[in-house]
């Protein structure tokens, strides 16, 4: 693919920031949607904004393309201010969103040559644009069909494709995998895993755990509105739910018991359904494993432990 | 290899690059449905000629200096391109909006709000000026004399249609679901075709409906149809003209202003 370049981008030193977010609030009435919010993203990282629904992480990615207005705060994407100038920004990224909004009645070439000439590809390019976005996609074969006639996947693959036509220097990825089935969400991996490698800089929104952890170099944990946790998954994971967790089954009183013994030993732990997990299990010392029961279950410590820890909510 | 975009957007002013981008948009959707599309503007208003212009007629011989199939062809011209492009704007704009999500993707791409409303109104317009003129075109068949003024016909038609194809847009971006469109079509559409002199006289309706007739945009659209195809009157003609120029622009910037506080949280 071909990165895509305005002509009036403003000349960057390459350690400015892809993306900046500095104390960026938006407010829907009373409900404060995002509550001063500070994010940066490098160029050429790809972030997994991770949160349940509801943290703010949709309309983050709005404000981002100045289809939401923050209330407060400043926001930066690809060294041009935002709303200001905006137009000139959504030149230069691509937006991948959670909702599947390709045009049902046209083929899946027609939606991307639209879409080509909204992001201004060049006419001599725009033809090679497609076949591009096309092949990336895997779709070269199913450019003529109308996109009602092709499957969930397809479609999917198709909505990535339609953000990246343009060749963008940034892609927004808002939830690409939800409420696809685990094989297609393999594939989109892929391809998302190729935008990586490519170099081009990614801010992906994902309630999914597993999504973050295969792609993102960099996790942020969002909740009610603001980042609270930021790192590489491997260091979030190591500093707040350590290596291993011991997960203990049983009765509620028993589950409960395993809490007070737990934190009764300064041990953090999360309760979820039929079983209570005790973090950081490598620092157990023996006396207490002890006095735990030897039902307990190890595993490997994941973002979802670190996930529930600092926030009390579940993530899929 | 780097790819250009054709040219760095400008900030806050109209560009063509997004009008034309939204147009090719509209002619892959128009190149699938133009016989459909063709086939309900243009039968349905000679429908109308035919069904007022020989019922009617068989009673009524002459309006005025007309006889009333040429009066008729000539109010027909101005009901079709307010159907023309009251609905599109209607029904495109709710539809599009609220349930393709097709206006959300088009403005995550360097496309502002008054682009996407100005390029679609636009398209609805210029396609309305041409199936407009079919009431014409079947009344020479029946006898009506062919002028050059009905060349300037297609130019009245497109001004009232994008003054009617914004109002569509506007109205699409205040209901509160596609429902309610029927208060709309019943309430205001309707109303507006019977009291601008289409199928008969401004002057036989009563004074205050006399006087509504006067803020009606179609009345001014059928009015200059008349002019264009029977002779013209310059000076009133250019109050006509000014009137549809008005309304178009006033619709415009209620149109883009509701679109933006819909499609822009």
């Amino acid at each position: 693919m071909q990165r895509v370049q305005a002509e009036a981008a403003p000349e960057r030193d390459g350690r400015e920031a892809a993306i900046s977010l500095r104390g960026v609030v938006k407010r829907f009435g009373d409900f404060t949607a995002v509550d001063g919010l500070d994010l940066e993203v490098p160029p050429g990282v790809c972030l997994g904004l991770l949160g349940p629904n509801g943290a703010g992480k949709s309309t983050t990615m709005k404000m981002l393309t100045a289809q939401a207005i923050a209330d407060e705060g400043g926001i930066r994407v690809l060294g041009f201010e935002v709303p200001r100038e905006s137009k000139r920004a959504r030149a230069v990224m691509g937006v991948v969103p959670q909702q599947d909004n390709l045009d049902e009645e046209l083929t899946a070439r027609e939606n991307l040559e639209v879409f080509a000439h909204l992001y201004r590809v060049p006419r001599r390019a725009r033809r090679q644009a497609v076949d591009d976005a096309l092949a990336l996609a895997h779709l070269t074969g199913k450019q003529l069909t109308k996109v009602d006639d092709l499957s969930g996947g397809m479609r999917r693959r198709l909505l990535i494709a339609r953000g990246l036509v343009h060749s963008p220097a940034l892609v927004l990825l808002d939830e690409p995998t939800v409420g696809l089935d685990p094989q297609v969400r393999a594939e989109l991996w892929g391809l998302i895993d190729g935008l990586r490698a490519r170099g081009t800089t990614v801010l992906m929104s994902t309630h999914y755990i597993e999504e973050a952890e295969r792609l993102a170099d960099d996790c942020a944990l969002m909740s009610h509105g603001r980042v609270i946790a930021r790192g590489s998954p491997s260091v979030l994971v190591a500093e707040y739910a350590g290596a291993r967790v011991v997960e203990h089954y049983g009765p509620p009183d028993r589950l409960t018991e395993v809490e007070r013994i737990a934190q009764g030993a300064g041990l953090s732990t999360r309760r979820t359904g039929p079983s209570v997990s005790v973090l950081k299990a490598e620092t157990i010392p023996p006396s207490l494993e002890d006095e735990l029961g030897p039902d307990g279950v190890r595993r490997a410590a994941n973002l979802e432990d670190v996930f529930v820890v600092l926030t009390g909510e579940r993530v899929e | 290899m780097s790819v250009q975009v054709e040219r760095a957007p400008r900030l806050r002013r109209f560009e063509f690059a997004p009008v034309r981008g939204i147009w090719r948009h509209e002619l892959a959707l128009y190149k699938r449905y133009w016989k459909s599309q063709s086939f309900a503007s243009m039968v349905e208003p000679t429908f109308f000629l035919l069904a007022f212009g020989y019922g009617f007629g068989s009673m009524i011989a002459v309006i005025g200096d007309y006889r009333y199939l040429d009066f008729v062809a000539t109010g027909v011209v101005g009901v079709a391109a307010l159907f023309t492009s009251v609905f599109p704007g209607m029904f495109n704009g709710y539809i599009r909006r609220v349930f393709q999500h097709t206006y959300d993707a088009m403005l995550a791409t360097p496309v502002d709000v008054h682009e996407l409303v100005t390029a679609e109104a636009l398209w609805i317009a210029a396609k309305s000026a041409v199936y407009s003129c079919t009431p014409l075109v079947v009344a020479l068949f029946f006898g009506l004399d062919p002028s050059w003024g009905m060349l300037l016909v297609p130019i009245v038609t497109f001004f009232t249609a994008l003054g009617f194809g914004l109002f569509g847009t506007w109205t699409s971006s205040v209901v509160p679901s596609i429902n309610s469109f029927d208060y709309v079509i019943t309430g205001v559409v309707t109303p507006l075709f019977l009291i601008a002199g289409t199928f008969f006289p401004v002057e036989a309706l009563p004074g205050w409906a006399q006087t509504v007739s006067y803020f009606n945009p179609l009345y001014h659209c059928v009015e200059l149809v008349r002019d264009a195809v029977f002779g013209l009157d310059p000076l009133a003609d250019l109050g006509h003209l000014g009137a549809l120029v008005l309304f178009a622009a006033l619709m415009w910037t209620i149109a883009v202003r509701g679109m933006r506080k819909r499609l822009i949280d």
